[in-house]
Order: structure tokens, then sequence, then C-alpha cells
């Protein structure tokens, strides 16, 4: 069953086009690196999937049991979250907003998903942290908590490691890989982490300037594109 | 003290100030701490320049001044909503030239229209018997209508000031709420400004909540905190107000900063 297809597919800003002709699928259960250089519109392909973004022409269907809302989403960090004082139990409940729709206030269904979602990710301890005196992995657990309790089957990461230390990375991939594999939880990454990328993704897409490349990580490693940009990466 | 007191609330005027002030001052302060956090300190000050070009013009042309002041506020604040959305212009540049600009025209109506008398001086630093009894009803108006947009909305409004882009995502339609904003702040620095002044007015809006984000972590606690400074410092700032016959808006203003300063203090001791 897929999840997410995409059907020749393309984005532009303003008569300027950034992403050209996409066509892919992506099967439930899998787990996708979005790679490639600055400015190739990864995170503008992303906001697509969200429905954020409407593309200029072609179409994004998602898979049958899978609203628009009920995607899991992990954007990049904003410079207003750095003072902002919440805490994380606030941050995280508010993901279950979706299942809210217009009645004020959360109900216990909602707390009870929160509260799964952090003992899931192991950070039942940070509840009544405030958010911005965590560390850069604290972080980006709770932003995962949080999209968890909106998601059911599929999130989606825009370059989720960006600013941690080669530990938080790993360790942050290693928890998707978890939830990937154990929770059938399909992912979708924008990464920059390329190692990390290769080692846990099963399906590679490589976005450059002109040309596109989508298959599973051992397609893309033996590809000519492939060999070429980890070739560059590596030295 | 207390004789002070009573003889401060035996004025007709002074009972109207202080009802009026404190609803706009929670009104100011609810809305002050998603604007703060939204990164839009600037644009209570931006409106209230606007406001005072509006009335300047409303009463060089004999024209009721709310009915000018409130609907090219509430247009100013959607294009600067705008102007910092799409990324054409950087927000605070478009507050600057929108407040700068307002102001000038403002000074040369009211210099053209009556030269520059008191006038003027109340409208930029306010007074405090500016406020009417139909100012009085607007403002219990404004405030119902601020808190129960509040009470009603709370969870996403935390969601559309944390994190707008997940919450669209998640389906939340954030345009709405960012417009709800501006209309209430466009109406809240109308209201207030011919008490406070147009130069201070947006002192209500940023320092509740700055002062209460150095104290306190939660959400919740630094709306609840933003709401009792509120109206703890006008209380003060009318009293000193009323003692000293200083002008009420920089007195309320001179509260904030001492609170301010003191909080500043407290967290900063604490991280030690």
């Amino acid at each position: 069953m897929f999840c997410l297809k995409c059907d020749h597919v393309s984005f532009s800003y303003e008569n300027q086009v950034v992403v050209s002709d996409l066509s892919f699928t992506v099967e439930e259960g899998d787990y996708l690196c979005i790679i490639g250089e600055n400015g190739t519109g990864k995170s503008t392909l992303m906001k697509g999937m969200l429905g954020l973004k409407k593309p200029s022409s072609g179409k994004i269907i998602l898979g049958e049991e899978i609203r628009p809302s009920e995607i899991g989403y992990v954007p990049q960090q904003t410079p207003a979250q750095k003072d902002f004082p919440a805490s994380v139990w606030e941050v995280v409940l508010s993901g279950c907003l979706n299942s809210r729709g217009i009645r004020p206030g959360f109900g216990a269904l909602e707390k009870r998903l929160a509260w799964e979602k952090l003992q899931l990710l192991g950070i039942t301890d940070l509840k009544e942290k405030s958010f911005r005196d965590l560390s850069g992995g604290q972080k980006q657990r709770v932003l995962l908590a949080r999209s968890l309790c909106a998601a059911k089957k599929l999130i989606l990461l825009d370059e989720p490691t960006t600013g941690l230390d080669p530990v938080a990375t790993e360790e942050f991939y290693h928890l998707l890989l978890n939830l990937n594999k154990k929770y059938q939880i399909t992912v979708i990454m924008i990464s920059h982490a390329i190692r990390e990328a290769f080692a846990h993704a099963d399906h590679i897409m490589y976005l450059s300037q002109d040309s596109y490349f989508y298959g599973t990580t051992e397609e893309y490693l033996d590809s000519e594109a492939g060999r070429r940009f980890f070739r560059r990466c590596s030295v | 003290m207390i004789q002070y007191l009573a003889e401060m609330f035996s004025y007709p005027f002074m009972v109207r100030a202080l009802v009026a002030g404190i609803l706009l001052s929670l009104c100011a302060a609810l809305l002050g701490v998603s604007l703060v956090l939204k990164r839009y300190s600037m644009i209570g000050d931006g409106l209230s320049h606007v406001g005072f070009g509006a009335l300047a013009v409303a009463s060089a042309l004999n024209l009721a001044p709310l009915m000018v002041a409130i609907p090219v506020v509430i247009l100013a604040a959607f294009l600067l909503l705008r102007l910092s959305e799409s990324g054409k212009m950087r927000g605070d540049a478009a507050t600057a030239v929108f407040s700068t600009g307002a102001l000038a025209i403002g000074v040369m109506v009211v210099s053209l229209s009556t030269g520059m008398n008191s006038d003027l001086n109340s409208y930029l630093f306010g007074s405090i018997l500016a406020m009417s009894k139909r100012d009085v009803v607007l403002s219990v108006i404004l405030s119902v209508v601020v808190l129960s947009f509040y009470l009603f909305f709370y969870e996403k409004l935390f969601a559309v000031t944390f994190d707008e882009n997940f919450a669209r995502a998640t389906g939340i339609r954030t345009g709405i709420y960012n417009s709800m904003l501006a209309v209430l702040t466009a109406i809240v620095v109308v209201l207030g400004m011919r008490m406070m002044g147009a130069l201070l007015i947006s002192s209500l809006i940023v320092f509740p909540a700055l002062t209460s984000m150095r104290l306190f972590k939660s959400y919740r606690s630094v709306i609840l905190s933003s709401v009792v400074l509120a109206a703890v410092s006008f209380c003060l700032g009318m009293c000193i107000s009323f003692l000293y016959g200083t002008p009420a808006g920089a007195s309320i203003v001179v509260v904030d900063v001492i609170l301010f300063m003191i909080c500043a203090f407290v967290s900063w001791m604490r991280e030690r």
C-alpha cells in the first residue's frame, strides 16, 4: 500500500521553477531521506507533501488512510523558539490539536496520547522542564513527540539534526529507525547528515538543480550520481 | 495614604480612567505575550504612531476620532503583518517607515490646523482626562472580546505562536488567528493611546510579557503573570500620577521599567 505518491509534481515561486517533474511513490513503512544541495527545493517539496504549498503542476496523493492534518511534522526550529517560555508538556500537547477541532482545551484522551509519546521517546522526566532550557537533542525529541501526537502513520522531518553534535545526531537517527521498524511509521526526512542517512534510510531521494534520483539506498550508492556525490562528501 | 486613595476615587474621571485603563492593560498584556513571542514587539509602537496621525487628521477635519482611527490602524496592522510575512521588506523596517511617516503627517496636520499647542502634547504623552463614558463602555466590550478570544482559542494561539509551520500542517488556519491578533491589537492601541499617549502605549503591550518571561518558564504561567503585572503596574502608575501630578502614561511606564529590572535581577540571581 502506498503512503504518498507524487505524480509529475513541479513547484515554482513567482514563475521560477524550483522543483520540476518529480514522480515517485513512498510505500508504507519506508524510511526515505531527501538529500541534495541548498536551493534544490527540498523544503519546498516537503511543504507540498504537507499541503502547505500547492504544486504548480502535477499531483501529490496521500494514501487512503492518511488525512493531511494527520501527518506528523518536525519543522526546522525557528529563532523565536530560543527564548520561548513553554513547558515540554505544553509543547507536546499542542501536537494533539488536530483531533480537537474547534473545541477548546484538551481532554483525557489527548493527555494520555501525549504521555504515551513522552514514554515512547524516553523523555518523561522532561515534562515540567522549560523548552528553552533543553539541549539541542532533547529539543528535537520533544518536537518529535509533538509530531507523533499528530501523526498516525507518517512523519516528515526537515533537517532535524542541524546543530546537533555527532552523538546526539546518531541517537536521533536510531530513535527514528526504531519508530520506523517497530511501529511501522513511515519516515520522510530532509537530511544533511549524509553518512547517517545512508546508514539508516532504505530509500534515498537526491535532488539537484536539473535532475533527481529516487530509489533504494543500495541503488543510489551504485548509481553514477550517488558515487559522484559520495566521493565529494568523503573528500 | 488611604485618604489620598479616597480622594482619588472621588473624581469620576479617575474612576473612569482606572476602570478603562485596567481593562485595556489586561487586553494589551494578553495580546502582548503573543506579539512579543512572535517578534512583533515594535508593532504596537508603529500602530500608535499611525493612530496619532489618524487622530490628528480626524480632528482637523472635524470627524469623530475613533471612527477614523480604528479602521486606519486596523488597516495598518494588516499591512505590517502582511509585509513581514511576504519578506519583500523586513517587518522591522516596515514598522519604522510606518511609524515615522505617520508621526510626521500627524505633526504636520496638527501644526497646520491648530498650531503647536497643548493638544499635541496630550496626543503624544496622553491625558488622564481623555477617558469618556463611551471609552469605558468600549473598553469593557473590547476586554470581553479579547478575554473570550484568549480563553476559547488558548491552545490554538499557543500553537500558532510557538510554531506557525507546524500549526498550519496540523490543519490550524493560522491566518485567521494572526488577523484576529492584528485587529484586536489595533483597537487596544487606539483606545489606550489617548490616555497613555502615542509614544508610550506600546509599553502596555511589551512590558508585562517581557517581565514575566524573566521569571516564568511555562506559557500558562507567563500569561497569568502578565495579566497580574499589567494590572499592578497600571494601578501603581495611576497612584503615582495622582500623588505627584505626573502624566499617567509616563508614570505607568516608569513602574513597568522598575518591575522589569527587579525581575531581571531576580532571574539573574537565580541562574548564578
